[in-house]
């Protein structure tokens, strides 16, 4: 291939290290998952003792999964990214391998203190503020390794997977700060800045955002860059990325009341919360319409490209689950999901189907081109990873709907007499064998990332074949 | 709300509505020029762009989303002060639902409400109705059997902390109970010792067979004189006494614990059993028909022996 101008010797090291953490993380994360998941079916699992508890083991999941697998995957991705996109050499290396170091010292920080019962209490954001603090000064420096990075591109104009990036990551900033605001009485203990409904809606606006900004705006961004790789096809429309990504970030601050449906939250804040849910659907359909779309003129590789599967089945997911979302943030429905299953499998619906396989379908693209090897040590693998994924999902899923449904319908039965049909006990016995079917999902789910890891492991292992260059080459 | 809140509020809200639709106004027209295109021209990492049109089902969907939006924000709260039209609260849509359902099932209760409890326990389905209020409203302390849990009582049993006539009960349920007993270490000699000695004396109570050995025997004997301070509430007898809720100490129910550790904690920190008033929860012929619930328990309880 004549390439006119040579590409610059981008930094690779931190995506390495940032791709490989994602894999293992991922691992230990969903490893987590699927134990409480079986404590959840067979309390007994717990042993008794405090640390392998569900309530300490839940946020460690939950973080686990989020800000070490997600995390990982979006600061190795978007360095990645920003560099060919902008051909640019990282700015600041120094930065950038303090914003890894530190990443991994906040997670392993979140691995001894969340069993060991120290939280904040606010969902996704348990870690006490000392741990706080130091995600806020890795942050900070991956912004400005980010941010410098497009300043010095040479390219005209920002690709749109740096827009989801710099969106996801100017709001995480500000999210993680105004949530985690805090007065400290010990080291390991603080009170929340906020009290009372504020303080929910405070956790909500974050709590909604992260799912907005972080597990949306983020792995859009992923999306924007891999899948017109791999497909080898143009994006399908700039005019849709312009108004999909403005009205998204715009649109989705406000949802978070839809977490405090019929709570003590003032109605009108309610109601926008709704209102503001409803008018997410199209923003977030239009990633979606692109994503896939990018794909006509070439649906044939669906075939024969286990890739190309793992993220269409993706943004299928994504489509799917925010449908759901504004679906479920109308209040009648919300009245009957409300603190069900549905709202369990309505995350992992985003979490597992989008998040994870996006994840997933990125690295199989970028391991070889970064360990400069033709391809993954083996095609087949990802083929079986890709229904290993896909039909744990759906188990997933399909099980917490119908678990998350009829407990909703279980609650709200009244007798004659006024009296509610059935007590606690008696919807928890039904949902039993639904939480064995979860958990078997889960089993799937995990053994494919299993596979996934020995498939890495063995890429990078074989003898070195191809110098990476490049995605351009293929395109012919 | 100040109005200065309720501006603030109006003001962004439609500034972010008329601004998706602005959004999608001025990128639904695409010049002929720029049609002509095949890509826009740019080139990232080799990805190229092209610039379809906004797809007419999404801009409609889009469209229809803001339309829903307005038309919710004129009929329900949301436009700050503004209550909406419809005057809809999520609080008197709750009322709502339990005036329904209070006329429906009123007169069932009323005709329950007449009967005394004594015969109300003769009838299966008013006692199933009590069952299932109780299991709505009592079960989540008590236990969905009634046979309660550590510090709290067992209802189906024959011994009663505010006695087990229809009206105590009725009492216990209306008006909440409060117990105190207070931490009496320092009272009886603020000694480890002194401690566990009135410990095994009250274990002793109704345990006779402690006293065979001589230790413990030693330990009852020395904490025996001391028990006059407890006795105040307990009674000379430790029989306890049902105007305060002092428990009887010479049977084998023991509400906190029989270990000795636990008759201990007792001594030492005190309790303070509560039991939450329900006359503003349930009506008064509801509690009518729990209590008859849980006096047909002991019913049960006294006939089976």
């Amino acid at each position: 291939m004549e390439n006119a101008v040579a590409s610059p010797d981008y930094n690779y090291k931190v995506v390495r290290q940032f791709t490989v953490m994602s894999v293992v993380w991922g691992i230990v994360g969903m490893a987590v998952g699927v134990f409480i998941a079986a404590q959840l079916a067979w309390p007994a699992l717990n042993f008794n003792i405090p640390w392998l508890s569900f309530g300490r083991l839940r946020p460690l999941h939950t973080n686990a999964v989020i800000f070490a697998f997600g995390g990982s995957a979006l600061m190795g991705t978007s360095y990645y990214v920003v560099q060919r996109t902008c051909s640019a050499v990282l700015a600041f290396p120094k930065l950038a391998a303090f914003s890894f170091w530190g990443w991994q010292v906040v997670i392993v920080a979140a691995a001894i203190t969340l069993p060991m019962g120290f939280t904040s209490t606010k969902e996704y954001a348990e870690l006490e503020w000392p741990i706080d603090i130091l995600i806020t000064l890795v942050w900070l420096a991956y912004a400005a390794v980010f941010f410098a990075t497009i300043a010095k591109r040479k390219t005209s104009h920002i690709y749109v997977a740096n827009w989801f990036y710099g969106a996801f990551i100017i709001a995480i900033a500000l999210l993680h700060v105004v949530n985690n605001l805090a007065v400290p009485i010990s080291l390991m203990k603080s009170y929340s800045a906020y009290s009372g409904a504020i303080d929910a809606m405070v956790q909500w606006w974050y709590g909604h955002n992260a799912v907005g900004f972080f597990l949306t705006a983020g792995f859009l961004g992923m999306m924007y860059y891999y899948v017109p790789v791999q497909a080898q096809r143009p994006v399908y429309s700039y005019r849709l990325s312009i108004v999909h990504f403005w009205a998204l970030i715009a649109v989705y601050m406000w949802a978070g009341p839809h977490h405090l449906h019929y709570s003590s939250l003032p109605d009108w804040a309610q109601s926008l919360g709704m209102v503001f849910s409803i008018v997410l659907l199209a923003p977030s359909w239009g990633g979606m319409i692109n994503g896939m779309m990018t794909l006509s003129g070439a649906w044939h590789k669906l075939r024969t490209d286990p890739i190309i599967r793992f993220m269409i089945v993706a943004l299928s997911f994504y489509g799917m689950s925010t449908f759901e979302g504004p679906m479920m943030a109308i209040k009648t429905v919300n009245a009957l999901s409300h603190n069900t299953d549905w709202t369990i499998g309505h995350v992992h619906a985003g979490a597992l189907g989008w998040v994870a396989m996006i994840t997933i379908g990125a690295t199989y693209v970028m391991v070889p081109r970064l360990f400069e090897r033709k391809q993954m040590y083996s095609i087949g693998w990802i083929n079986t990873h890709f229904w290993l994924s896909t039909i744990g999902t759906v188990l997933y899923i399909a099980s917490m709907w119908v678990s998350g449904i009829m407990q909703g319908l279980m609650w709200r039965a009244v007798n004659t007499d006024g009296t509610l049909t059935y007590n606690f006990v008696q919807e928890l016995v039904e949902r039993h064998p639904f939480y064995i079917i979860r958990l078997l999902g889960g089993i799937i789910f995990l053994s494919g990332m299993i596979l996934m890891a020995v498939n890495v492991y063995k890429t990078v292992r074989a003898e070195r074949d191809c110098h990476g260059e490049d995605n351009v080459q293929q395109a012919d | 709300m100040s109005d200065f809140w309720s501006w603030f509020i109006i003001v962004i809200v439609v500034i972010n509505l008329l601004g998706c639709g602005g959004l999608l106004l001025w990128n639904n027209q695409i010049s002929a020029e720029e049609a002509a295109k095949e890509t826009t021209g740019h080139s990232f990492d080799g990805i190229q762009e092209r610039n379809a049109p906004l797809p007419r089902w999404w801009l409609f969907l889009f469209i229809g989303t803001l339309i829903f939006s307005a038309v919710y924000l004129v009929l329900y709260p949301g436009f700050g002060k503004f209550d909406g039209v419809l005057g809809w609260t999520s609080d008197n849509q709750y009322q709502k639902e339990v005036a329904v359902m209070e006329k429906s099932t009123g007169p069932l209760f009323e005709q329950y409400g007449q009967v005394a409890i004594e015969e109300l326990v003769e009838y299966p389905e008013a006692l199933a109705v009590g069952g299932r209020l109780f299991a709505n409203n009592c079960a989540i302390c008590h236990g969905s059997d009634a046979r309660g849990a550590k510090g709290y009582p067992n209802l189906a049993d024959d011994d009663w902390l505010y006695g087990g006539e229809p009206d105590q009960i009725v009492t216990s349920i209306t008006k909440g109970r409060k117990a105190a007993m207070p931490p009496m270490a320092a009272a009886i000699g603020n000694t480890d010792e002194a401690v566990r000695d009135m410990a095994l004396y009250v274990q002793s109570l109704s345990r006779p067979d402690l006293a065979k050995d001589s230790q413990k025997a030693a330990a009852i004997e020395r904490a025996k004189p001391k028990f006059a301070m407890c006795a105040a509430c307990h009674g000379q007898d430790a029989k306890g006494n049902i105007m305060m809720g002092a428990p009887n100490l010479t049977d084998t129910t023991w509400l906190y614990g029989p270990r000795v550790e636990d008759i201990e904690y007792t001594i030492r920190h005190g309790r303070s059993g509560h039991m939450p008033p329900h006359e503003s929860l349930l009506s008064k012929e509801r509690i009518h028909v729990i209590a008859a619930y849980v006096y047909s328990l002991s019913q049960g309880a006294n006939s089976a022996e």
